[in-house]
């Protein structure tokens, strides 16, 4: 078949690069001037060079704060994709009580971020929150305000919380989209529970869960306002990970240059796993 | 294998099915001989679907029951019944080679490892995929990977019947005259009972001995593929079986006469006193054309040339009649239509009437 060439097609991108301009590259730009650039005020700005970047890059604050994010990152996708595939499995594939599931498994996401930092941190109060309170009664000394362990704790719940619902969800379309024959099929070769997971259920929900994981990466890699609101990072700087470190300085202490530099190592470290991880699922599948 | 028995078998969808209209599938009650090849025929919604799964452990029929060789099966689940079934899109395991997905039926069973190595070299040689047995199943084609789902009922030497659910649907036309023959060629070399649901008729006519035709959820014939033809016993097979389908038109039997509007023809035989409604079934295939005036005068509106034959569409006194035209000859003017009185079927309230048997139907 003839394929009609034209090249002309080219400018119908156009609108979308100018406002991809806008809101992004332009933005990063400013962020990518100030990295490598000092200022005094007065407008007045000094080139640095990387400066900054080897500074950052040597600190001993930014290692920790990286090393605290990594921790958060894989402690709650450990919890979140196994607890978010579990309760898929045990939702009902179809009818009335299935809707009903759907809805409540939705409602912690419609829960605006500063808000469910508020609630945690009401929730979680040793003196007046029910969890608190509770968990002390039981013998149990929490207090989130005073011990790191307390405010990790706090802090990981709170996410897994609000955020299972949504590999929930992407597993529950994977598990949904299954035809029923191959459930019948592997009851006619006598799969046990387990290879019906292992080798129907999983491989089908491969792709979402690879969004999920994706979705649920980027999220917590750059999650602010809930440990924010919870915490504000301490006690100390326990619970300080790296955007509330990133606004420490740039905001707190005024190092725009540092800041920036932080900002755009950050990013591309986020770019970077994506990519991983992208790249070796997808990978699998070529073979 | 074996032997699978229909003890008065009914089943409604319905919790309390109040009259015959309730029921999917309306009582049967046959006996399907071990190392059968069986097809069951009939367009959707006829209830052919229903039977399978019932025989397949899905469903558990609201009446009667149905027993493999002597046990009753009723009630047993589907991995009990010692079954294959192919289903209608395949079934393979991703993630698994090809040679995997065949070992799955058999490592579930616990059955011992070099045995499993045999049984699988075996079953992809059968199925022509012995170069590859190593290749991830879900990169392979769509014939390929119903010989996969094929492939795990073959493994097991012991199933009682391998069931197939319209599995040629999304196989390429000229794979499914392939894998046709294929399914024959194992039939014929290990004799599997083998059940195979379609609503395509060639399909069912030569794959199988026995040909079940289902007609709103009723079995209306059991039979040869040549019974089916020459002697179809519901108006429904007449024209469901046959291309084109058998003329079907009303019309009064008194002794060795049958009445057609004005006309009268001769019967090859007598019928005795018919009550209901009376029709006429013929086979355009064993109609001849002849000039004006020989026959049973017809008005020609359509010929429709198909190559090997021509298929001639006409009124006989008002109501349609289709002759098939062997190739070569030509329509002739004014025609009128002869039938061979031996070839002629009469149908009282849709079922025929049997003179031999005398007033069976």
């Amino acid at each position: 078949m003839q394929k009609t060439l034209n090249n002309k097609a080219w400018f119908m991108v156009l609108p979308v690069l100018f406002i991809v301009a806008l809101n992004a590259i332009v933005p990063l730009m400013t962020v990518v001037n100030y990295s490598v650039q000092d200022t005094f005020g007065n407008n007045l700005f000094f080139f640095e060079g990387t400066r900054w970047f080897s500074e950052v890059l040597a600190s001993e604050r930014f290692h920790d704060s990286l090393l605290r994010q990594f921790f958060f990152t894989f402690t709650i996708l450990v919890i979140e994709v196994p607890l978010g595939v579990g309760i898929a499995l045990t939702m009902p594939r179809r009818g009335f009580w299935s809707s009903v599931c759907l809805v409540l498994m939705a409602l912690p996401l419609l829960i605006p971020w500063n808000v469910v930092g508020a609630m945690w941190n009401i929730y979680a109060l040793p003196d007046i929150g029910l969890l608190g309170y509770g968990l002390n009664w039981l013998g149990i000394p929490f207090d989130y305000t005073q011990q790191p362990v307390s405010a990790w704790f706090t802090v990981i719940l709170m996410d897994v919380w609000h955020w299972t619902s949504l590999v929930v969800l992407l597993a529950y379309a994977g598990l949904r989209s299954i035809d029923d024959n191959y459930y019948r099929a592997a009851q006619i070769d006598g799969a046990s529970r387990w290879a019906v997971f292992r080798y129907i259920q999983l491989p089908k929900m491969k792709h979402v869960l690879t969004i999920a994981i994706l979705l649920r990466f980027m999220d917590s890699f750059m999650i602010y306002t809930e440990p924010f609101v919870l915490t504000g990072g301490g006690p100390g700087n326990a619970t300080t990970v790296l955007s509330i470190d990133l606004v420490k300085a740039a905001l707190g202490e005024f190092n725009l240059g540092v800041a920036a530099a932080m900002s755009i190592i950050y990013f591309l470290m986020t770019l970077l796993v994506c990519w991983l991880f992208y790249t070796l699922i997808t990978q699998g599948e070529k073979k | 294998m074996a032997q699978i028995t229909l003890d008065k078998l009914a089943h409604s969808y319905l919790p309390n099915p109040k009259g015959e209209a309730d029921f999917a599938l309306k009582e049967i009650d046959h006996v399907w001989e071990d190392g059968g090849a069986y097809a069951l025929l009939g367009p959707s919604g006829c209830g052919k679907t229903t039977l399978l799964n019932i025989i397949s452990g899905l469903l558990v029929p609201s009446r009667g029951s149905i027993l493999f060789d002597q046990d009753d099966i009723t009630h047993l689940a589907p991995e009990q019944r010692n079954i294959a079934q192919v289903f209608q899109f395949p079934v393979v395991y991703d993630t698994m080679t090809v040679a995997e997905n065949l070992a799955f039926p058999l490592a579930n069973r616990h059955v011992a490892k070099d045995e499993i190595a045999k049984r699988v070299a075996e079953a992809l040689e059968m199925l022509d995929l012995a170069g590859k047995a190593n290749r991830k199943a879900q990169n392979l084609t769509a014939d390929e990977k119903q010989k996969i789902s094929l492939g795990r009922g073959l493994v097991r030497y012991d199933v009682n019947a391998i069931l197939f659910d319209e599995p040629l649907t999304v196989i390429d036309p000229h794979m499914k005259w392939q894998l046709r023959t294929k399914l024959k060629e194992l039939h014929r070399r290990f004799g599997h009972t083998m059940i195979y649901v379609t609503h395509d008729q060639t399909e069912a006519l030569t794959f199988a001995d026995k040909v079940v035709v289902m007609y709103e959820g009723e079995v209306v014939q059991i039979g040869t593929p040549e019974e089916l033809f020459d002697q179809p016993a519901h108006t429904f097979v007449g024209y469901f079986i046959g291309s084109p389908g058998m003329n079907v038109l009303s019309c009064q039997v008194a002794g060795n006469k049958l009445r057609l509007g004005a006309r009268e023809v001769e019967l090859g035989c007598s019928y005795p006193q018919l009550d209901g409604r009376t029709e006429v079934g013929i086979r355009p295939e064993f109609v001849r054309l002849a000039p004006a005036g020989q026959g049973l005068p017809i008005t020609i509106t359509r010929v429709e040339d198909i190559g090997r034959f021509k298929i001639v569409r006409a009124l006989l006194e008002g109501q349609r009649f289709d002759a098939v035209l062997p190739e070569g000859r030509e329509v002739p003017e004014g025609a009128s239509a002869l039938v061979d009185p031996a070839r002629i079927n009469i149908y009282q309230d849709s079922h025929l009437v049997r003179v031999q048997a005398q007033g069976g139907n």
